[in-house]
């Protein structure tokens, strides 16, 4: 298939990616729109088409690890999960919700293909070095993808890890920032601003790509090219807008940790079930 | 009941001491929409330091901040105040004697929503191996805004534990706190309820009130504060019932259950003793109400303990 068709339809399925996102906040009343939105489009493809993975055998050994870093995001990964089988959409409506095995963040264990534990910022990044280790010291083919925030590389473990992926040299690791440029209190210009992103990662030693994470062609594109890369982790940095999707959510600091009550939940549907490819 | 955000509280007192102390500063690390100090810094926006997702920074630049003669208020959730900064707060600021008051939001169930990765069962357990340490937990708005006053006047370190949520007053605006002290807020000569933070105290009450009914008179000491530990209080209203129940929003482990454990058995307390807590085990997601069900913290739970406790001792 051509990659323009097929990011046609990984925009569709995206589209039920986000419709899902602001159903399950919606009926939790509780959890995060604004980031959830803004990843996507990536999350749509990385399980789609790149991650290798298998709902039947969920703990297949040579599968390819993903790793939500920015746990808060994770409505994105359930929706994700459930629609490519993991278990049934049924469920993703249990969202924080008694006994539900779909946790306010993610839980190892908790729900089939959840692969580490996160919530902490700063926390995902290192345990995905070490799954991409123990490929590497496995000789095994598993690749690691991790999903990080913006406002995530305040913390300092961020950088920790950045450099220990260098030292080890694990081209099996691609992080894939989404940039969306607001973090809790406000844009991350004004709360830490962190100049360039590329930069940062190119002085710690990590191969750096830039895409639209958006631009469905563009991602797919830009992921083909970092699999190719060897020798060093891989950086993706994602332009993003947070609350993509929903005109209402877009780029608004209120939208990271509200739920949309009734009538914002109608006109949240009516856009991404309506609106432009 | 009159109530108020703990948050609140907490905020406009930051601001009533800032107007007339220059050396008052608030540090937060992403969490000011949370933690309430938005009103701070719309007021005071040169004294209020944003450093971002990095709360173990947020605690060092506190200490340095510290050093320089400033008194800071460093706050976010209870979880990362705890765990994520342990080091620099034992070190930067306690060990090296500066004056931080690091105030950890959303403790134990209160976390809700947010579930086991942002639920502190433990950090009380941490602060109170830190030597000098001060640890409050107010159980209103009157006390909270009280403690964040004495914090301010008091030199030294201070770990401040507040559920960001309403709390009905159950104090006069006037009422005096010192550290150090707990409040005998209801008398009982059965046993007495010894609980710390306002989720706690007010199950505490709720629970007298039922044993009332069925004739059992049960005491309510408001610990307030955790360390140092109102020994004499404690074990007075303790001997004079012969019975005592320690209730918290944290592990039994490590908390005011081991705290009143450890001073029982060291003044030869022969009488009836149950810690109501979390028994060992992590935070899940829920309602706050669900989760006090699920780990065993409300009135049921505590007027339960007591009736073991009157039919034991
Ligand atoms: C260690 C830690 N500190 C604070 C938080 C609370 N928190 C959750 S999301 C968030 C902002 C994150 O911003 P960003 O990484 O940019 O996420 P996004 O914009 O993609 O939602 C904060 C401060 C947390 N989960 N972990
Ligand atoms: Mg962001």
């Amino acid at each position: 298939m051509k990659l323009e068709e097929r990011a046609r339809e990984l925009e569709a399925k995206a589209r039920e990616l986000r419709f899902h996102i602001v159903d399950m906040v919606h009926a939790a009343q509780s959890g995060h729109c604004g980031g959830s939105l803004s990843a996507a489009d990536i999350v749509t493809a990385l399980y789609f088409e790149f991650l290798n993975i298998d709902p039947a055998n969920p703990d297949k050994g040579d599968r390819d690890r993903f790793v939500l870093s920015k746990g808060h995001a994770c409505p994105v990964q359930y929706a994700a999960l459930a629609l490519r089988g993991f278990f049934p959409v049924a469920e993703l409506r249990s969202l924080r919700a008694m006994h539900s095995r779909l946790q306010g963040h993610p839980v190892q264990g908790k729900l089939p293909g959840i692969e580490v534990t996160t919530g902490s910022l700063g926390v995902g990044i290192c345990e995905a070095v070490g799954l991409a280790l123990e490929a590497r010291l496995r000789k095994a083919s598993w690749r690691v993808w991790a999903v990080l925030g913006d406002g995530e590389l305040g913390e300092g473990a961020v950088w920790e890890a950045a450099q220990a992926a260098t030292k080890f040299g694990l081209d099996n690791l691609i992080a894939v920032v989404d940039n969306n440029g607001l973090q809790n209190d406000g844009y991350c210009r004004d709360i830490l601003p962190l100049r360039s992103i590329p930069d940062k990662f190119r002085a710690f030693g990590w191969a750096v790509l830039e895409m639209d994470g958006h631009d469905m062609e563009d991602i797919l594109r830009t992921f083909g090219k970092a699999l190719l890369i060897t020798g060093s982790p891989v950086c993706v940095v994602a332009k993003t807008v947070k609350g993509k999707g929903v005109s209402f959510m877009e780029d608004k600091r209120d939208w990271h940790g509200k739920a949309p009550n009734a009538e914002q939940y109608a006109q949240a549907v009516a856009e991404i079930k309506g609106g432009p490819a | 009941m009159e109530s108020k955000e703990m948050r609140a509280a907490y905020a406009d007192t930051l601001i009533e001491l800032a107007t007339t102390n220059r050396d008052i500063v608030v540090l937060e690390a992403d969490l000011m929409r949370a933690t309430g100090t938005g009103s701070f810094q719309k007021l005071f926006p040169d004294r209020l330091v944003n450093v971002g997702v990095a709360e173990a920074n947020m605690v060092g630049v506190a200490s340095g901040l510290s050093a320089t003669g400033k008194i800071p208020f460093a706050s976010t959730f209870a979880c990362f105040a705890s765990r994520r900064v342990f080091d620099q707060f034992f070190l930067s600021a306690n060990y090296a004697r500066l004056n931080v008051k690091l105030v950890g939001t959303d403790p134990g169930v209160t976390a809700a929503y947010n579930g086991g990765t942002h639920m502190p069962f433990e950090d009380l357990g941490l602060m109170r191996t830190i030597p000098g340490l001060t640890i409050v937990e107010p159980s209103d708005p009157a006390s909270c805004a009280a403690f964040v006053r004495l914090a301010a006047a008091m030199y030294g370190c201070v770990y401040l534990r507040l559920p960001r949520k309403a709390a009905a007053f159950l104090y006069p605006a006037g009422e005096k706190f010192e550290f150090g002290r707990a409040k005998r807020l209801k008398e009982g000569k059965d046993l007495v309820f010894a609980a710390l933070g306002s989720l706690m105290v007010g199950e505490c009450l709720k629970a007298a009130q039922v044993l009332a009914g069925e004739g059992v008179e049960a005491g309510v000491v408001d610990v307030l504060c955790l360390k140092p530990l109102d020994e004499v209080t404690i074990l007075t209203a303790a001997k004079a019932t012969g019975r005592i129940i320690s209730a918290e929003n944290h592990q039994v482990m490590g908390g005011l259950g081991s705290a009143i454990a450890e001073l029982l058995a060291e003044h030869r307390f022969g009488g009836g003793f149950k810690r109501i807590g979390i028994r060992d085990e992590f935070g899940e997601v829920g309602t706050q109400d669900y989760l006090v069900k699920r780990f065993g913290l409300g009135a049921p739970d505590l007027a339960d303990a007591a009736r073991k406790l009157m039919k034991e001792s």
